[in-house]
Formats: C-alpha cells, structure tokens, sequence
C-alpha cells in the first residue's frame, strides 16, 4: 500500500507530484496516456493570466494570482521556458470601455498589480500590428506565457527524481474505498493507497463521481488553435485578448515562449472527451476573429493547427479539496486559468495532505531540475564545447529547430523519458517547425527504436495504435 | 579556415557545381553534405527516368547521383558528409557542425547554396481533423519505404499529383498497398505527364481533379478520409462530401525552396518561387553567393538542375578569379501567364559565352501559345507550344545572336504569345 495516488498526469498531476515529493511518502502517478501532459496541459493558450478575469473571492481568482507571483522563481528551479510579456485586453468600441473598467476594477480586487487602461494610440506604440479599430485597452503587465507541456515535464521529472513513481497507459475504470485507503483499479492491475488526488482534468468529474455522493459534471469544450511560423515571431510580443464572453476569454493573438504565434482558441462546448480533431469552420473562425485584433495576420504562415479541450465544470469554480470521502481528494474542473494556477494549487493541495497524512519532509530533496541544453539556442563556444563532451551534438536531426541527436537521445532516458515522436518533439522541439517532422520522422524512428530497443512497427506518434510504419516491405 | 569555394549540400545541384568548378580550373573546393552519404534526394529515388536528356539513357535515382559521385572522387574534390551547415553570412563564412569536426567555420571566397528543397506539411494546407499517425508527406514515405525498408501503409490516399505523390502511388501499389485514389485540387497536374500515364493510368489508380481532402478522421492511426468537390475558387462543396476508408495520406502538395541560409545571409528572395532572385551567373544579391537546383526554384527534371547548377559552379569559379563585373543590369519582366524566369536578372556585360538560357513556369494550362522573349518590344525569340502546364518547366536557350540582342536591350520581357483571354 502506498501513501498516495495521483490520477492524470497533466500540469496540475504532475505539479502536485513535486511538490508532494518533498515529503516522505510513496507516491504513484496514473496516466491514462503514453506520456505526461497529453491532454489539456499539451493544447492550451500556454498564458500565464494576470487574474484580472476571475469572479472576486472565487478560487480560479486565489490561485490565478498566488500562481502568477511564482513562475519567475518556478521557471528558474525548473528550467522551464517562460516570459513575463505582458497582455492586453483589446476593446473596439465605445460600450466596451465600461467593461474594461469592470475588469480593472476585478483585477484591483482580486490583487492583480499594475492593472492600467491605455488609449488604442499607445497600444499601437507598444503593438504597432494592432488594429486601427482598438480604441483602447486594460494592460496586464503581469501576464506571461510558458511553454505548458515543457512546465509540466519539468514537474514530472523533478517529481521522478525526488522518488515519485510514474505508471503510464493506466485508465482507471474504478476507485473503491477500503478499510484502510482505497483500490485503483486500471485494468489487470489494482493499485492501492491511504490517499487519492484526483487530478484526471478532463475525466475529473468521473473520477470523482466513483467516489463521492456529490457528483459533478464537466462538459468539454473544445478550442481550435492555428500556429504561425517563428519567422512572423514579430506580429506582436504581448498578449492579445478580446473582451471576454459567456464562454471564455476570447480569440487571443500571441507569442508562444518559443516564438510563434499563436492563433485561438474558439469554444465549442461538444460532448466526446476524446474528440481533439480540428475542423475547418472552427479553424476558419479563429483565424478570421484574430484579424479583428491583428487585421494582417499572414494566412501563409500557418505551419499547423491543433485543438484542445478545457474541463469546464458544471460548478463555477475550480473544486479543491478533501471531498466528503475522507482520503479522496479533488483537483477537478481545472479549467482556464488553471495552468497559471497550478504551482499555487499544487503548494496548497500537498500541504493539506501531507498535514492530514502527518508527512514529514526530506532533507533530500532536489529543488531544481536542468533542461536538455538547447543547441540551437547556445554561441558557437558552447556549442563546439558540447560537441567535443557528446559527438552527437555534432549531428543535427531537425533542420528547422536545430535540434540535436544528442538532445533526442537525452530526451528518450531521462526520468519520466519520451516514448513517441510527440514526446519528444514536446521535450525537443524535433518536428515542431516549419516542416512538421517530414525530414526527422525517419531519422527519430530510427533512433527511438535503438534507444528503446523495440521494433520500427512498434514506434508510435503519441501511443496507442498510433504507428507510424506498419512493418517491414516486401 | 579558409576554402576559395564552399558547397552547401550533395545532392545533384552539389555534384554538378562541384565537378563544374573544377573543371574551370579551381582546386580549393569544399562539399558540406548533411546526411551520412553523397547524392541527396536521388538516393530515395529508385525508380527509372534519370538522366534521358543529360545521358540519353534511363537511370535510377541512385545511378544518376552515382555518375556524379564518382565525377567528384576521380577529381579528388573534398567533401565531408554527416556535416549540417547551421549559418552563413553575407561575409560568406560558412559554420557547419559534424561529429567529427565539432563547429567549424569557414572563411569562404564564394559559396554556392544547394540545399534543395522541402514538402508542404499539412499543417501549410489546413487540413482539419486528427492529428495521430499515417499522414506523410510523400517524400518522407518514399525515404521510409525505400531507404529504411518500412512499409507505411495498406490502404492510401494521396493528396496531390505533384511528381513525388505520382510516383508514390506506383511505388505503394508494388508494395502491395491499395492506392485508392490520387486526388488534386486544381482542374490539372502539377506532375509530369508521363507520370501520371506510367504511375497511375498502368495501375487504373483514379486521378480525381478539382477534389481535395477536407477531413482526416481516426484516433490514433489514421482510419479514413473526407473528400470533397471544389468549386472555381477551390472552396470544398460539402455537398459532394466522401468517405475513403485508409490507413495512410500522402502529401504531394507542393515543394518550397529551404532558404533558411539563404535568408540569414541577407539574400533577396522571390517571393513566386521562394528561392533567391539571381542573374545570369546565378549569383544573388549577395556578392559572392550562388544558388541552383531546387534551393532556386523546384525542377521537374534532375537534368535541369546538373546543368543549372554546372553552370553555377563555373560563374563561382569566375567570380573568385576576378570579382563581379560591375556593370549595368536589366530586370527581366514577366508577363501573360509566366509566373517566373530563371534567371530574373541580366547583366548587361555578363559573359554569355556559354549558352544562356531562360527557365520559367506558367500560372496556368495553356493550349496553342507562343513562348516570347522581347527586348525593347521587339522579338528576339518566339517558340510556339501546343500546350503549357505549370507541371512542366519551360526552357528557352539562345543563340549568339539573340544573347547580343538582350546585352543590348534596356528592357526584356517573357510572355505567352495568344493566350485566349
């Protein structure tokens, strides 16, 4: 019996992982996927929010604030990227102003720093792209982007190596408690702990109606995204929202913390959990919404598109906390701003349960975790340095990311390492770029085949039957 | 280190450059090849059909780029190959990176760019759905099936008639897959002719014009296409929607010159073809930095790119011995359906010793025209075609005399003669 499971391994999971691990405890983490951050931690906005959108005293209000305030701190421990870029919320027209104020105002309340109404004259100095039909704008000096999926791996591998276990390709079909803690049963297997945090994002609603009386309901709703190629980086370098609406915050115009732009989401409420296809009308529609905010916005530049679902729950709120049955703790309707908010949620959450499991912390601990150098992003000095420590940094796999052999084969054995071309791509950038892995596609078969010792059949994209050749030829 | 002429990529642009300049008397050559062997592209390309106009006999792939191996190894030319060239600058310094070497850089006298091209991805052409496995462009499913020895898939769509999709389908059908279809979203091919007789009209694999793929559906692995109609302004009608059942999509949509190099070093680029705007020495804005092959704009036929680039490492070697003339140059115009002309650029006391000649593409299919060069309006060369598709390169070489008449004209002009409008 372990002291406790965590169920999913998307950001908030793999945060509470961490920050958990502090502690002395035996830790599993349940991953339904191939690989952490597969699910809504992969296909979001990567928006760090000010927290000036959140309802007043609400929790998404708590967390979005307290966990803005530690990224700059959190993206050095761990080695993650991160920008505090600054957003703006565009208004055109005249009737939008009152709202702006409204938001100014929820954001003062809600603690929000450096809140300030601009005239649309001074967003086009700071954004020249912008529309000439902004008339003015609330600016969030503090917003900021991160890449979500490299956050969340950073999480997990720090997780790993502070002794937190990861199990992957486990879909939980039922958690039952038991005199002492609880079964989690994945298929064949069955699980035992005195704790369970339900972090199942999406499927957290039913995680949670396996338990406990009080049942919630999530409805997916799906955004599509567009990508534009890093050479039109400079489009925009803060930010751009349109005012909110009853479903969410609006189309947003911006920088990925790699240098993109980045184009969505739309908010289609639709009923698969599965269901991450794009479709041309939503795709359609982001990019025609965005040219609201930047009118010459270059359609050619789109390198590739994707979509993503929030777990938007039926309870308002973010749900946080021990739930009636004791030992069962929730983590659920984590939606927008839940990335911002999962280093304030996680602190939170492993300190509850370490005091109610009487947890005490190691002396051990590793606080910080070093990403896979970046050859593209190095001077030449440290570039031939490398080369000569690792001839494989000698050998350039994805043209268009500049990404090594040497950084794809760190990828595949460090802890909680890549088992499919998306995982690496995500821990890599390998395919990420303006050829969408034509030219590294065989080169990463082959070595994600060497490196796990397995056949070429059995290599995937992103798990499951997701193969990417189906055998030997004739 | 110093190099009087580096060679950025291998490939048959590379070889022919290289085995070129040599000729012309140069011996301080460099080739920069990325991947483990000489050759490029070629080395994927094992069916037949290389070399008819260069050889007058029809070679694989591999045996095309092997005549030109061997040319740069009888020569002694040196190349070095696991070798990826990260930068140059318009100081023509070449930095490449190997295991072997670490990162070195060159100080280079000329360099001329033959890095080739790429596949449109699919992300370029917003198809919507899934995003799980079995979508390839075809040049990464020809290199998966024929250098790897991996089969990608049973059943096939392919989108695209581009020349690599064209002979994917007959590649795929020998492996035992069922192409079912070759669906193209413009009225005609943007492939050879002769490709689609021999890869798809030999093996009844429908060619569907004016139909493009609106959805690809699956979870993990691919399970089906939609496919739809398009009306005049290529926009799907939903209406004529299809269901194709397959484990695999190819991509023939299009190839884009890779310039990434090209637009570090500052040179100018043409925004028709996506590679570098050069004269007739095949040099770009940049002094001292040459560009042919498909790294200039996407040839049908490798024996174009030999010549071209044969041409290039000559004017390379030229330029090393005596800088570039500085002298006076006319733009040259298109028109009429001419979507581009290699080269776009005449310098008025360029050495046209050797045979100039024009290569150009149309915009559209056009039936009984006249291919027609002017200088200052008047005629200089006329070439009458029964047809002209954009699939198909269009070639005009010229004689002594007319090359006096374009160094003398202080405008020049290409247009497709009779075109109904």
């Amino acid at each position: 019996m372990r002291d406790i499971i965590i169920i999913g391994g998307g950001v908030v999971g793999c945060a509470v992982a961490r920050e958990l691990s502090r502690y002395k405890a035996s830790i599993l983490l349940l991953e339904k996927g191939n690989d952490v951050a597969v699910g809504a931690s992969k296909a979001n906005s990567g928006i760090v929010h000010g927290g000036h959108d959140a309802v007043n005293g609400s929790k998404k209000a708590y967390f979005n604030v307290m966990g803005n305030k530690m990224f700059d701190q959190l993206s050095k421990e761990l080695d993650f990227p991160f920008v505090r870029n600054g957003s703006l919320v565009l208004n055109f027209g005249e009737e939008g102003n009152k709202t702006l104020c409204e938001l100014l105002e929820r954001g003062v309340k809600n603690g929000v720093e450096g809140l300030e109404i601009l005239t649309g004259d001074q967003v086009r100095v700071m954004e020249p792209n912008v529309s000439q039909e902004v008339v003015s704008a609330l600016y969030i000096p503090t917003g900021g982007i991160v890449s979500p999926y490299e956050m969340t791996i950073a999480y997990a591998e720090n997780a790993s190596v502070n002794g937190v276990e990861f199990k992957f390709n486990q879909t939980v079909q039922s958690v039952k408690p038991t005199s002492n803690g609880f079964d989690v049963v994945c298929g064949e297997n069955t699980y035992q702990a005195k704790f369970v945090i339900n972090c199942a994002g999406i499927f957290s609603d039913e995680i949670n109606n396996m338990v406990c009386q009080k049942k919630i309901k999530i409805v997916p709703r799906k955004g599509d995204y567009v990508l534009l190629d890093n050479a039109y980086s400079n489009i925009c370098s803060k930010t751009l929202f349109q005012l909110p609406d009853a479903m969410g915050k609006g189309i947003l115009v911006t920088p990925t913390a790699h240098g993109n732009i980045l184009v969505g989401p739309t908010a289609l409420d639709i009923d698969d959990k599965e269901d991450v296809d794009t479709t041309a009308k939503q795709l359609d529609k982001a990019y025609t919404i965005a040219t609201r905010s930047v009118p010459n916005l270059p359609r050619r530049a789109i390198i590739t598109q994707f979509a993503g679902l929030r777990a938007h729950g039926d309870q308002g709120d973010f749900v946080i906390g021990e739930s009636q049955q004791k030992g069962f703790y929730n983590c659920a309707c984590i939606e927008s701003p839940g990335l911002t908010s999962a280093p304030a949620i996680a602190v939170h959450v492993a300190g509850e349960v370490a005091e109610k499991l009487s947890l005490t912390k190691k002396e051990d601990f590793v606080a910080t975790r070093k990403g896979i150098p970046q050859f593209s992003r190095l001077d030449n000095e440290s570039r031939q340095r490398l080369i000569k420590e690792n001839p494989l940094f000698g050998k350039i796999v994805c043209r268009c990311e500049m990404v090594t052999e040497a950084e794809i084969v760190m990828a595949i054995n460090r802890p909680v390492g890549a088992k499919d071309l998306d995982g690496i791509k995500r821990r890599t950038r390998s395919g990420m770029g303006r050829c969408q892995a034509g030219f590294c596609t065989p080169r990463l078969v082959e070595i994600l085949q060497r490196e796990l010792n397995v056949q070429a059949g059995e290599v995937t994209k992103c798990g499951g039957d997701s193969v990417i050749v189906v055998g030997r030829t004739k | 280190m110093n190099k009087n002429l580096v060679i950025v990529g291998g490939g048959p642009a590379g070889l022919a450059c290289a085995i070129s300049a040599y000729d012309e008397g140069e011996r301080d050559i460099l080739i920069l090849e990325r991947e483990p062997e000489l050759g490029g592209i070629l080395n994927q390309c094992i069916h037949n059909g290389f070399g008819l106009h260069t050889f007058k006999e029809e070679l694989t792939g591999p045996e095309y780029a092997y005549r030109y191996v061997k040319g740069v190894e009888e020569r002694g030319i040196e190349y070095k190959t696991e070798a990826t060239v990260i930068d140059v600058n318009a100081q023509k310094q070449v930095t490449y990176v190997s295991k072997r070497d670490g990162l070195v850089t060159i100080d280079a006298k000329a360099v001329v760019l033959c890095c080739g091209c790429r596949e449109r991805p699919r992300g370029a052409i917003n198809i919507a759905g899934m995003r799980g496995s079995g979508i390839f462009s075809a040049g990464t499913a020809q290199k998966l099936v024929n250098v790897e020895g991996l089969s990608v898939g049973k059943n096939v769509v392919i989108l695209g008639s581009g020349d690599i999709g064209l002979i994917m389908a007959r590649r795929m059908t020998f492996e035992g897959a069922n192409v079912k279809a070759v669906v193209e979203l413009m009225p005609y091919s943007s492939g050879l002719n002769r490709n689609i007789v021999q890869c798809l009209n030999d093996f009844d694999i429908p060619l569907l014009f004016s139909h493009t793929v609106v959805q690809v559906h699956g979870k993990g692995r691919l399970c089906g296409v939609t496919i739809a109609q398009v009306d005049e302004n290529l926009r799907p009608k939903m209406d004529t929607a299809k269901y194709i059942e397959c484990d695999t999509l190819l991509l023939s949509v299009g190839l884009l010159p890779e310039n990434e190099l090209a637009k570090n070093a500052g040179v100018v680029l043409s925004s028709v073809t996506g590679g570098g705007i050069v004269d007739d020495s095949m040099m770009t804005s940049q002094e001292g930095i040459f560009v042919c092959g498909n790294v200039l704009h996407v040839h049908d036929l490798v024996d174009f790119v030999s010549q071209e680039s044969a041409l290039a490492g000559q004017r390379a070697v030229q330029y090393i011995r005596n800088g570039a003339p500085n002298c006076e140059k006319i733009t040259i115009e298109t028109k009429n359906g001419i979507r581009y002309c290699v080269p776009s650029i005449l310098k008025k006391d360029g050495d046209f010793t050797s045979a100039l000649s024009f290569k150009m593409r149309v915009s559209n299919v056009f039936k009984k025209v006249t291919l027609t060069v002017f200088a200052d309006g008047v005629v200089v060369l006329a070439k009458k075609r029964p047809i002209v598709t954009p699939g198909e390169m269009e070639n005009v070489t010229f004689t002594p005399k007319q090359i006096e008449q374009l160094k003398t004209a202080s405008s020049i002009q290409v247009s497709l003669e009779g075109v109904e409008k």
